[in-house]
């Protein structure tokens, strides 16, 4: 078996080789290949924005879900003391869940992050780059007559087409990542809209599901009543509570539905 | 000798390290024949690492081609597999 680097150097440079020989006249190639540079450059310029949108999308969505996790906590402390366990048992559950949904957010931020510093290292050795072909361009033009120039600085070409093409395919990655976490940032806003607590607990598609699934099943929940019985004195006769704060926790009985109707907000 | 690491740029070795290059790039074709994740894991970031360690980077200014390239450094054994394939690992 021939090594990754071989098998990758030949595909690569078919692909940059591809990208270089779509000018015909030798005359025309030099310009044409800076036009293409700069309109690259101008690429990678909104391959940077784009990131940095989507970056700040996930933090917007960070902050918001923090926000419905205290609003959770203290739906749950008042559905306790008004004696109402079931309801507070189901904002808990749909806390743990925003928080596993939280975790899987800081993730996709920080990696964002590493893709935006990546493509900004990129667009400035491109910019340097770029120029340094521009310069020579124009010290060949002024000695050569155009055929001869575009021969003479060859390798020159061929090293920026590599460039671009490298450019390219990370710009490519990129988009391809901010189109996935877009996605999936959706589907969160939907879960957080929708209060979909039942259909995610049950049987789930993803692991991202399954995760949440495992996460609200797990003893977390249970540890969090007991821990939230304790502040509120375990000797207290929960029923004994007044009516208005049983009503304010909730004032309908089916849980699920209704705390998720009350969590909302 | 040039090699360019993608989204790394490139960077100038000896001559004389051509050998371990290719060592280094044989475990890492080796591990994805075994289809073993952890191997290339270690292997690849073994030989991204080489390169990086071993050459020193070209001059932003400098124009030159490159006589092998590597994948980027997040590359997956997935994405490895297919440019073995001759598919999907260069989009376009």
């Amino acid at each position: 078996m021939a090594g990754l680097m071989s098998r990758f150097t030949t595909l690569f440079k078919v692909k940059a080789n591809k990208a270089l020989d779509k000018a015909e006249d030798p005359g025309e190639t030099l310009d044409y290949s800076y036009q293409k540079q700069l309109e690259m450059l101008q690429k990678v310029k909104r391959g940077v924005a784009d990131v940095v949108t989507a970056k700040k999308r996930l933090q917007l969505q960070t902050a918001k879900l923090e926000e419905s996790v205290v609003k959770l906590d203290g739906q749950a402390k008042t559905a306790l003391a008004g004696g109402r366990e079931d309801l507070a048992r189901t904002a808990l559950e749909r806390k743990a869940l925003i928080q596993g949904q939280l975790q899987g957010l800081d993730q996709q931020i920080a990696g964002l992050e590493q893709q935006q510093q990546n493509l900004l290292e990129q667009e400035q050795r491109l910019s340097a780059k770029v120029e340094a072909f521009r310069t020579q361009k124009e010290v060949v033009k002024a000695q050569y007559s155009a055929a001869e120039a575009s021969v003479r600085i060859g390798e020159a070409t061929t090293g920026l087409g590599e460039e671009m093409s490298d450019v390219g395919m990370a710009l490519q990655r990129a988009q391809d990542k901010t189109d996935q976490m877009q996605a999936r940032a959706a589907a969160v806003n939907e879960l957080v809209d929708t209060g979909a607590l039942d259909d995610l607990t049950a049987p789930a598609g993803d692991d991202l599901d399954r995760q949440i699934a495992s996460l609200t099943a797990g003893g977390q929940v249970d540890a969090e009543l007991a821990k939230m019985k304790a502040e509120l004195g375990t000797g207290a006769p929960a029923g004994e509570l007044s009516a208005a704060s049983a009503a304010d926790a909730e004032p309908a009985p089916a849980p699920s539905t209704d705390a998720g109707e009350e969590a909302k907000g | 000798m040039i090699v360019r690491i993608l989204e790394r740029g490139q960077f100038r070795l000896p001559d004389d390290l051509h050998g371990r290059l290719n060592e280094l790039d044989n475990a890492v074709a080796a591990a994805v024949a075994a289809g073993d994740e952890d191997a290339f894991s270690s292997a690849f970031g073994a030989l991204i690492e080489f390169v990086q360690e071993a050459g020193e980077p070209v001059a932003d200014s400098e124009l030159v081609t490159s006589d092998h390239v590597l994948p980027h450094p997040e590359t997956t054994l997935e994405e490895a597999r297919e440019a073995f394939a001759g598919e999907g690992a260069i989009p376009g």
